[in-house]
C-alpha cells in the first residue's frame, strides 16, 4: 500500500495507548500516521483484561457486549491460608468489566480511522531521524523495505518492549526487581466462585511479591493468570502450573484456548517523557498500576494528555522538549502523586510474609485492602499490622519513620 | 549469542527485550532475535514468564 512520507504525527504502536494517541491527535488536526510491526490489531494479548469504569470513562470509551464482556461487581481477596474477603463494588457504581482486547483494540482502530488517522502494519521502526538532537521521524522497516519517514513529532507507544524510547536516547531497561513476569491461560470449563467477581490469590508460595488471578469472561470462561517479581529462580509459568494442579477441582471440566505471556513493569515511571520532537506514552514510559499491574488506564489517559499538549506545538510549530514538556506537567499534577502513594504500598507490601499477610487480611478492612490500589489506605495498613504483632511493630515503625505519609 | 531462546517456549511476549540492559534483544513479531551485543548477564532468562531462555555463560 502506498503511503505519505511526510507527516504531522507518526505513532509507534498501536495497541490501546498507540490507538488512542493517533485518534486524539487526528480529531485536533494533526496529519497522523500509526505504525506497528505486527501485522494485525491486538493480538496475542499481554493483558489480564480488566478495565475499571474510570478508565473507560477516561478513554471515551463506550462499552458493548463485543468488547465489554464481563461486568464485574466485585472482587474476591484470597489469603495463603485461603480465608476470603469479598469486597462488592457494584454500590459505587459499576466497578467494570473484563473485556475481550482483540475486539476492543480492533474498535479502537476503527474509530482513530474514522478520526482521520492512518494506520501501517508489518512496519517495524528500527530506528529514528535526528536534526542534531532532534526526533525528525522514523526509519521503518515496511513490508520487507528500510524507508524514512518524517514527523514533526514522534510518539512512542511501542510498550513494554518499548525500543524507540531508547533510540531517542532515554534509559527505559528494567531492573528485574523493578518488573513482574505473568503467565496466563484462557480456559473455558472453569468452576468460578463467583461470575462477576474477580478472585486474586496472595502469598509467598503462591505468587511472590503478586497475585494469582481468576478473571471471568463470561460464562465458564476465565483468564487464569499469575504475575510474580521478575528476579526469581522459578517461572512464572511453573508457578501458575503449580497452583492450578493444586486447585485442580477448579479445573476438572477445564481446558485451554489461548496461552497468554508478559512482563509488567512496577516501576517508577522514565524520567523524562518529552525530549525535541518527541513523546512517550503508556507503558513505554512505565506508567502501569505498580499494585494491580494495570496499564490500559494509564495509557488511555496519557494518550489523551499527550495529544492535548503535542497537537498544540504542532499548530504553533515549536514542538521543542520545552513546548511539549506541557505533557508531562499535566500527567504530574494529575496522577503524580497518586503514583508514588502507589509505588510506596508496593515497596511495603513485597517485605510481608505470609503471617504478615493473613493479619492484615483479618484485622483490616476489605474496602481499605482495595483502596491500597489508588494509592490510599496505607497508614491503616501499617497501624492494623504494628497493634497485631510485636515483630511487625518495629518494621512497621521503621516504615513509618523512613517517610510513609501515613495517609488514608 | 550467549542468550539462547527456545522458539517453542517462547510467547513472543518482550518481557526480555524490556530488560535488556544492553538492547542486544529484538521482538519481531513471533520470535525474539539475539544480537552479539549480548553480555550475558542473564536477565531475559531469570524475566522470561515462559522459562524459554538459557544464559551460556
Amino acid at each position: 500500500m502506498k503511503y505519505d512520507s511526510e507527516w504531522d504525527v507518526i505513532v509507534v504502536g498501536a495497541g490501546p495507548g498507540g490507538l488512542k494517541t493517533g485518534e486524539e491527535f487526528a480529531k485536533r488536526g494533526c496529519k497522523t500516521l500509526i505504525v506497528d510491526k505486527k501485522q494485525q490489531i491486538g493480538p496475542p494479548k499481554r493483558c489480564g483484561e480488566g478495565l475499571s469504569m474510570r478508565w473507560i470513562k477516561v478513554g471515551e470509551l463506550k462499552p458493548n457486549p463485543r468488547w465489554a464482556v464481563q461486568e464485574i461487581t466485585g472482587v474476591i481477596l484470597i489469603a495463603p491460608s485461603g480465608k476470603r474477603n469479598e469486597i462488592d463494588t457494584s454500590k459505587t457504581g459499576r466497578a467494570g468489566y473484563i473485556v475481550e482486547r482483540s475486539q476492543l483494540e480492533k474498535e479502537m482502530a476503527f474509530e482513530a480511522i474514522r478520526a482521520g488517522a492512518k494506520i501501517m502494519l508489518k512496519a517495524r521502526v528500527f530506528d529514528v531521524l535526528k536534526s542534531g538532537e532532534a526526533i525528525t521521524g522514523v526509519k521503518v522497516n515496511y513490508e520487507g523495505k528500510d524507508t524514512d519517514l518524517k514527523a514533526k513529532i514522534v510518539v512512542a507507544c511501542d510498550g513494554v518492549d518499548s525500543r524507540v524510547a531508547r533510540f531517542a536516547g532515554m534509559k527505559t531497561a528494567m531492573p528485574l526487581t523493578e518488573c513482574d513476569s505473568g503467565y496466563q491461560y484462557e480456559m473455558a470449563g472453569v468452576k468460578l466462585l463467583d461470575q462477576s467477581k474477580m478472585e486474586l490469590y496472595f502469598g509467598e508460595k503462591v505468587a511472590p511479591r503478586g497475585y494469582v488471578w481468576i478473571f471471568p469472561k463470561g460464562e465458564d470462561v476465565a483468564n487464569v493468570g499469575i504475575g510474580i517479581s521478575s528476579h526469581l529462580e522459578k517461572s512464572a509459568k511453573e508457578y501458575l502450573d503449580e497452583w492450578i494442579e493444586t486447585h485442580k477441582e477448579r479445573f476438572e471440566k477445564a481446558s485451554v484456548v489461548e496461552v497468554n505471556a508478559g512482563v509488567i513493569p512496577v516501576c517508577a515511571p522514565i524520567d523524562e517523557f518529552v525530549a525535541d520532537g518527541f513523546m512517550v506514552v503508556g507503558d513505554a514510559a512505565r506508567i502501569v498500576n505498580p499494585i494491580h499491574g494495570g496499564g490500559i488506564g494509564a495509557a488511555l489517559e496519557a494518550a489523551v494528555m499527550a495529544a492535548e499538549a503535542g497537537a498544540e506545538a504542532v499548530k504553533t510549530g515549536d514542538v521543542s522538549k520545552q513546548k511539549l514538556q506541557k505533557y508531562k506537567d499535566t500527567w504530574d499534577e494529575v496522577r503524580g502523586k497518586e503514583f508514588a502513594k502507589i509505588l510506596k504500598v508496593r515497596k511495603f507490601f513485597e517485605k510481608l510474609n505470609d503471617e504478615q499477610m493473613e493479619i492484615i487480611s483479618s484485622s483490616v478492612d476489605p474496602k481499605v485492602l482495595v483502596a491500597l490500589g489508588h494509592g490510599a489506605g496505607l497508614g491503616t495498613v501499617v497501624k492494623a499490622l504494628a497493634k497485631a504483632s510485636p515483630n511487625a511493630a518495629k518494621f512497621a515503625l521503621s516504615f513509618i519513620k523512613g517517610g510513609s505519609d501515613g495517609t488514608e | 549469542m550467549a542468550a539462547v531462546i527456545d522458539k517453542d517456549k517462547c510467547c513472543y511476549c518482550g518481557g526480555c527485550v524490556s530488560v535488556c540492559p544492553v538492547n542486544a534483544l529484538e521482538l519481531k513479531e513471533t520470535y525474539v532475535e539475539v544480537s552479539d551485543k549480548c553480555i550475558s548477564c542473564g536477565a531475559c532468562e531469570k524475566a522470561c514468564p515462559a522459562g524459554a531462555i538459557k544464559v551460556k555463560k
